[in-house]
Parts: structure tokens; C-alpha cells; sequence
């Protein structure tokens, strides 16, 4: 039975950002979920680690789309870590490299310093820095730009990490082993007849 | 303008289980019944399996941040009972005696577990909840009822409101039942309210309500868009003689503080006492040659021992060792096997034995490589009823972030000593059972990023004997403002150490008949004794010469 897609009344709408606020924004969901670099001197990507990670699974695309809210403030929050990243750089004596934006002239380590003090309760921006990462880990999790069978058929390298497996043909999950069938405990001597705590 | 509002007997703001009960009971005794429910009206073959946003995993939820609490509730016809995990057992008996913050009793005198179960007996019948078998429970509740036993613990079979002939198992059940395995309202109470005449009108979101001269209500209402949330289009105002209240406990005491102005004073209690349920997650993640040598457990050949996070139907399985009346309050909870779909939660997870940040980087990562063997703890504790709400929104229960699910509220938390008390018992507990023998790395979710997270809001507008310490009398009625009445989550006085529906269903089925005194008293012409929307008889006929001793006009 091939899936059957809701219709939209409302066409998805992507803001485009600048080049720069990309490159940060890049560098931001890389820190989240870190990930391989996409070529050899790529800056946004640290490559860090093993595999796709948040850019590879498509960040941008979802923080670009209106449906999250967060996509007309792309462009402020970029410009906001650059200035946070260029405090820090100050504050610690790094020599931030002039030809890309501050927060992506970090090292992956100072990233990961920025971001947490940036997301520590009590920052006044913590609100903004929280929403920024959630969707960015969104992105890798769930792909919550994508339809999800198609996303897994594409390889996403997210819902692969986490091992989601393919959905029948009509794009449902059905599992039909689910148990191990077998009593594995004791029942608490405190229970109902229709199974309720006493 | 007056002449041509719009008129009914009985208006019902909201469709979960508070509404949908009332709507079914009064429509059935003959009133007009009119549901506004703030959510859209999906059919079982509109669930699906998706994760992209403007699905029916987004449409029918609501996620909304506060001040050290966020809140997920339903959105969309049937409440939370259609994004519920329908597990479904009664409360245990010492909560009816909880104290809490005041210092005594915090439940009406008139409501025990005693009184209360011929109420869950009606509520097993209408939804047929039924007891499960050990061959019910999903991979994740057998690993977890195999642990809690090798740590000497007991563990139960979860009572549930899902028919396992239906169930596939897919463990997407918070995007609505596509089988309709799960009982939702959608397949009972609501049908049964509909057939009686009662209207359901969807994306009618409630922003105040006020008094007419004659002593009814108005109730002002916006259209929200199907789509995008954010965007609504035209208002409109319904007359109706009594009015429920069960907009969920993150609205009602909402649109409460917004009708002030217009109503006259609130209660003291409307947007006060809320409590999160004293819930609280953990995420263990299993060395699966552990689960094999150590609990014996194996599915077969080429497969993880475990490795079936994502299989299921929610919670199967629950320990209840310290659901235990003894014990002094705030060291009472169940710790219960649950599941937690990718995108609302993950990320709030922690890296066990991390050496940098907990929740994202790169150990984060490599966690969420092994997904499928997590098993998410769920612990429902007592808390403190710390909540309180803050100035209402311009409209609505939150200032909408996002097209659909998510928003920015004004519920401020600060949990006490007593509550972080119960979670971090409940927290060793886990990592007890969960981590002996090396079975697995257990972490507390973190409350740095959106303070805690229940999916059980309750008592923001509770019921009590006292004036000062609760918003309704035992009949769920409004003090000082007849003929409102709230039957939702909001109601009840505090956290209950077990899942919430119930009780909350149960709540609602007794508050009926008083709702029908009520409006008799003020000339609708009602009377209560429908049986269970299924057509069986058995609960209300238990119930019925109660009510008689009570003599209750109209039953």
C-alpha cells in the first residue's frame, strides 16, 4: 500500500540566510552533534567525530524552514555567537583567523566552552541557545524536516546511528515479535484484581 | 448583539478526558452539548508514522516551556487521551491522604480511594481497561521487570486502556492509535456524545469567559488555523448556562486568570498548587552481553539481546516496591518502564561518566549510536504542588514558537528540597537496579535545559475542603462562581504517584452528577444514568443508589 501524504494548505516556506550566518550556524549544530567533515578544509564541520552529524542530517534546512519560529532570528543569533565568540577569544587569548566568521575560527573544544556557558541556567540568552540546540539535535533525532521513511530510505545519517529500522510499505512500523513472553518478576503481594497498586 | 448570540445548555471547553465525559453524560441526560476544543479533529487513518514536523506527531501535541516546568499535553480532539500511553491503574490508597504543602489533608474529606473506585469501576467499563498478561509486556518491560527482580525488587504488568488483538507494537502511540488498539476517547466517550447530539467543534480555542446579567456564561473563543497554529481567524462568543472547564491543568487556570477582570475574583488556589506529577525520567543505556549473562534474556539468534527501544506500546511494566503507605511522604513512588520517542527528549538525556557536557558534544553522540539499547525510567514521586502561573498570554496558554507543538508559558517551577528529596531517591533507586552487576549506565534527564518535564500536569485549579488551599468544592464546582465547574487534570490535589488518567477519568465520572444537579437547578432539563458509552450497565448501576442516599436532583 504506498503511503498516502496529507495534503498541505500552507507551502513549506525556507528563509535564505547569508553565507557567513550559515557558516556559524553550521559550526553551532556541530557542536551539538558533531560530526565528519563534508570535504577536506571544511571549517563549519570540526570533524570531530565518526558518521554524519547534525549539518550532514540537514540542520539548516530545518532551522531555515517558518515552521520551527526560529527562522527569522537566524541571522541574530549568528551574529550573536560570533559576538560571544569574540569575547571569548579576547577573554582567553585566542587569535581568532579573520577569514571566517569568530564562533567557526574556534577550535571544536572552545565551541563546546561557549556553548555550555551560553546554555547555563542563569544566561540571559539561555532561552534562545536552548531553542537553537534543540532544533539542531532535532535535526540528527528525528529529522524533523524530512518525512521519516523517506529520510531513512535517503541513508540519514541520524535515524542510521540510532539504528530506526525500515517502516512496511505503507510507511507504518509494525513489530510482530515485541516480548519475551515470559513472566520475568514477581507482581507486588499489594495488587488488585484488576491489576492496580492496592 | 444580544439576541442573536448563540446559545446552549452546557459548554465544555476542551475534549480529553475531563470534557469528553461530561459532554457524553450530559448530552445522553438530554442537555445540548457543545465541546470547544482548541486542537484539530484528526481520524484514526490521519495518524502516522512520521517525525517531520506538521505530522499528526506535531499537530496533536502541546510542548510548552515555562519557568523551571514544560509542560507536553494533547492537542486536538480526545485530548490526551489520544497521545496517551493509556496506561491505566488507580491511584494507591495513601495518596488520598497526602498533606503535601498545607500541612493536612489535601483531598476532600468525601474523596477516598473507597469512594472513589465505584468511579474507576465505571471508567474500567467504558474503556476497558483491562489487567495485562506478562505476555503483553514489550521487550523494554520484560528488561525491566527482569532487572527489578535480579535487584530483588517486584515489578508489574501495567493495567492499560489498549486492545493487544489490534496492537502492532509500533510504539508511536503519542501520534495518535492508527489501529485504534488504544481506547481513546475518539472511540468511545466521544462517539457516544456525538450520537446524543452533543457538537464538537475543533480549533475553537477559549480565551475568556464572563457573566451575562441572567447569571449564565459567554464564552469568547478564537479560531486557530488547522496548520499553523500561530495564525487565527475570527472569534466568536457561545451563551451557555453552565460551563466545564477542562481545557487540561496547563489551560484551564488560563483562561481562568484571563476572566477575571470580567468574572470577579478567582480562588486564591486558580494557578497555584500546580504539580508536575513529581515525574522524572532516566535513561539507562544496556551492555546488551549484560542482559544476555546477567537477567538471561535473549531474542533470538542474530539479535541484540535487547535492543528493542524502539518496540512496544509505551509503558508495560512498572515497579511498585515503593508505593507503600508507611513510608513517609515524598519517599513513595513507582518507577515505571516507558518509552521516548526521538525529538521530544532525546536531547535532554545525559552521557554517563561524561567528560565534558552531559547533553550534546560528542560522548552525547556516541550514546545516541546505541539508542536502541536505552531504557527510559520513568519515576512518579510527590512533589510539592510548587507551580504557579504567572500573567495570562495574549492568548491561548502560551505565546506559540513554533507553527504547531511548541510555546513559551508562563508557569513558574522551583521544586523544594521535599521534591528534589523524592527524585533523587527514585534517581539511586534506578541506578540501583539498573547498574548492578554492570547491566547498564544510568543518567537522570537534565533539568538545566527546559527545567523538569511532566506529561501529567495537575492541580493548577484543585479541588479540597478549604477555601484558601483549593479552587473548587468536592463537587468540582468553582468556588464563588456557580455554575463553572473543572474536571480536568487541574482538579486533582497532587501528585499521585502513578499515571494520572484514572483518576482524572474517574474525577470527571463522579463530578457528573453534580453537574446535572446543577444545571436542573438552573431549568435544563437533564437527567444522569446513561450506562457506559459501550452500552455495559455494570458501573452505573453500582453507582445509582449511592447517588439515590445522596439524593441527587435528576438522578
Amino acid at each position: 500500500m504506498p503511503v498516502v501524504r496529507r495534503t498541505r494548505r500552507i507551502p513549506e516556506r525556507k528563509v535564505d540566510i547569508a553565507a557567513a550566518a550559515t557558516l556559524t550556524l553550521e559550526a553551532y549544530a556541530d557542536t551539538i552533534v558533531p560530526g565528519e567533515k563534508r570535504w577536506p578544509g571544511d571549517r563549519a564541520v570540526a570533524g570531530v567525530s565518526t558518521g554524519g552529524g547534525a549539518v550532514a542530517c540537514g540542520a539548516l534546512d530545518l532551522l531555515r524552514w517558518d515552521a520551527t519560529g526560529i527562522h527569522d532570528g537566524l541571522e541574530d543569533l549568528a551574529s550573536r555567537v560570533d559576538g560571544h565568540a569574540r569575547a571569548y577569544a579576547e577573554k582567553t587569548g585566542r587569535t581568532l583567523d579573520r577569514t571566517v566568521p569568530p564562533f567557526v575560527s574556534l577550535d571544536y573544544d572552545d565551541r563546546v566552552r561557549l556553548v555550555r556557558e551560553l546554555t547555563t541556567p542563569g544566561h540571559p540568552e539561555k532561552d534562545f541557545w536552548v531553542l537553537l540546540s534543540l532544533f539542531c539535535n532535532m535535526a540528527f533525532d528525528s529529522a524533523a524536516h524530512l518525512h521519516t521513511d523517506e529520510a531513512i530510505e535517503n541513508g540519514h545519517p541520524g535515524l542510521a546511528a540510532m539504528g530506526i529500522t525500515v517502516p512496511d510499505a505503507d510507511g507504518l512500523w509494525r513489530f510482530q515479535d515485541f516480548g519475551y513472553g515470559r513472566r520475568l518478576a514477581g507482581l507486588h503481594p499489594d495488587t488488585t484484581p484488576s491489576g492496580s497498586p492496592a | 448583539m444580544r439576541g442573536t448570540t448563540e446559545k446552549t445548555d452546557v459548554l465544555v471547553i476542551g475534549s480529553g478526558f475531563g470534557g469528553a465525559i461530561a459532554a457524553y453524560h450530559l448530552a445522553a441526560g438530554g442537555a445540548k452539548v457543545t465541546v470547544l476544543e482548541r486542537g484539530p479533529w484528526l481520524k484514526s487513518d490521519e495518524f502516522e508514522h512520521d517525525y517531520k514536523l506538521g505530522s499528526s506527531y506535531t499537530r496533536i501535541f502541546d510542548f510548552v516551556v515555562g519557568d523551571g516546568m514544560s509542560v507536553l499535553g494533547g492537542n486536538c480532539v480526545g485530548g490526551g487521551s489520544v497521545v496517551y500511553f493509556a496506561a491505566m491503574p488507580r491511584a494507591p490508597r495513601f495518596v488520598f491522604d497526602r498533606h503535601g504543602s498545607i500541612g493536612r489533608r489535601m483531598w476532600p474529606k468525601s474523596v477516598s480511594r473507597e469512594t472513589l473506585d465505584p468511579w474507576y469501576d465505571r471508567i474500567e467499563e467504558s474503556l476497558s481497561v483491562g489487567k495485562q498478561d506478562w505476555a503483553d509486556a514489550s521487550y523494554a518491560g520484560g528488561l525491566w521487570a527482569a532487572a527489578c527482580n535480579h535487584a530483588g525488587r517486584t515489578a508489574n504488568p501495567l493495567a492499560a486502556a489498549v486492545d493487544n488483538s489490534k496492537c502492532v507494537n509500533c510504539n508511536f502511540m503519542m501520534a495518535g492509535c492508527r489501529f485504534e488498539a488504544k481506547q481513546s476517547l475518539t472511540v468511545n466517550y466521544l462517539p457516544g456524545a456525538l450520537a446524543h447530539g452533543a457538537e464538537i467543534r475543533p480549533l475553537h480555542e477559549v480565551q475568556h469567559l464572563e457573566r451575562t446579567p441572567e447569571g449564565d456564561y459567554r464564552v469568547h473563543y478564537n479560531i486557530v488555523d488547522d496548520e499553523d497554529y500561530r495564525l487565527q481567524s475570527g472569534s466568536g462568543v457561545i451563551e451557555a448556562k453552565i460551563v466545564v472547564m477542562a481545557a487540561g491543568a496547563a489551560a484551564t487556570p488560563v483562561i481562568l486568570g484571563r476572566s477575571e477582570a470580567r468574572l470577579g475574583a478567582m480562588p486564591h488556589a486558580v494557578g497555584r498548587y500546580f504539580s508536575g506529577n513529581g515525574e522524572r525520567l532516566n535513561t539507562a543505556i544496556l551492555d546488551e552481553d549484560k542482559v544476555a549473562e546477567v537477567l538471561g534474556l535473549s531474542r533470538g539468534e542474530g539479535q541484540l539481546p535487547y535492543g528493542a527501544n524502539a518496540i512496544g506500546k509505551g509503558p508495560t511494566v512498572a515497579s511498585w516496591d515503593k508505593l507503600d503507605g508507611s513510608l513517609p511522604e515524598y519517599s513513595r513512588y513507582s518507577l515505571e518502564q516507558l518509552y521516548f520517542p526521538p525529538g521530544l527528549g532525546t536531547i535532554l538525556a545525559q552521557v554517563p561518566d561524561a567528560s565534558g557536557p552531559t547533553w550534546f558534544g560528542r560522548e552525547k553522540k556516541e550514546i545516541l549510536r546505541h539508542w536502541k539499547s536505552w531504557l527510559t525510567i520513568f519515576s512518579m514521586t510527590e512533589d510539592d504542588n510548587e507551580g504557579v502561573f504567572g500573567p495570562p498570554p495574549a492568548t491561548g496558554n502560551a505565546h506559540r514558537i513554533s507553527q504547531q507543538m511548541l510555546g513559551r508559558g508562563n508557569l513558574s517551577y522551583k521544586p523544594t528540597e521535599n521534591t528534589w528529596h523524592g527524585w533523587r531517591q527514585a534517581d539511586a533507586d534506578v541506578k540501583e537496579i539498573l547498574e548492578k552487576d554492570g547491566l547498564a549506565k544510568v543518567m537522570p534527564w537534565t533539568n538545566d535545559l527546559v527545567g523538569a518535564y511532566t506529561v501529567h500536569p495537575l492541580a493548577s485549579c484543585r479541588m479540597g475542603d478549604d477555601p484558601l488551599t483549593s479552587a473548587l468544592d468536592d463537587t468540582n464546582e468553582l468556588r464563588g462562581h456557580s455554575g463553572i465547574f473543572v474536571t480536568d487534570g487541574s482538579a486533582v490535589p497532587g501528585a499521585l504517584t502513578v499515571n494520572p488518567a484514572m483518576t482524572i477519568a474517574a474525577l470527571a465520572e463522579r463530578a457528573v452528577p453534580h453537574i446535572v444537579a446543577a444545571a436542573r437547578a438552573k431549568g435544563v432539563a437533564v437527567t444522569y444514568g446513561a450506562p457506559a458509552p459501550t452500552g455495559y450497565k455494570g458501573g452505573r448501576d453500582a453507582v445509582l443508589p449511592l447517588l439515590r442516599r445522596k439524593q441527587l436532583a435528576g438522578v
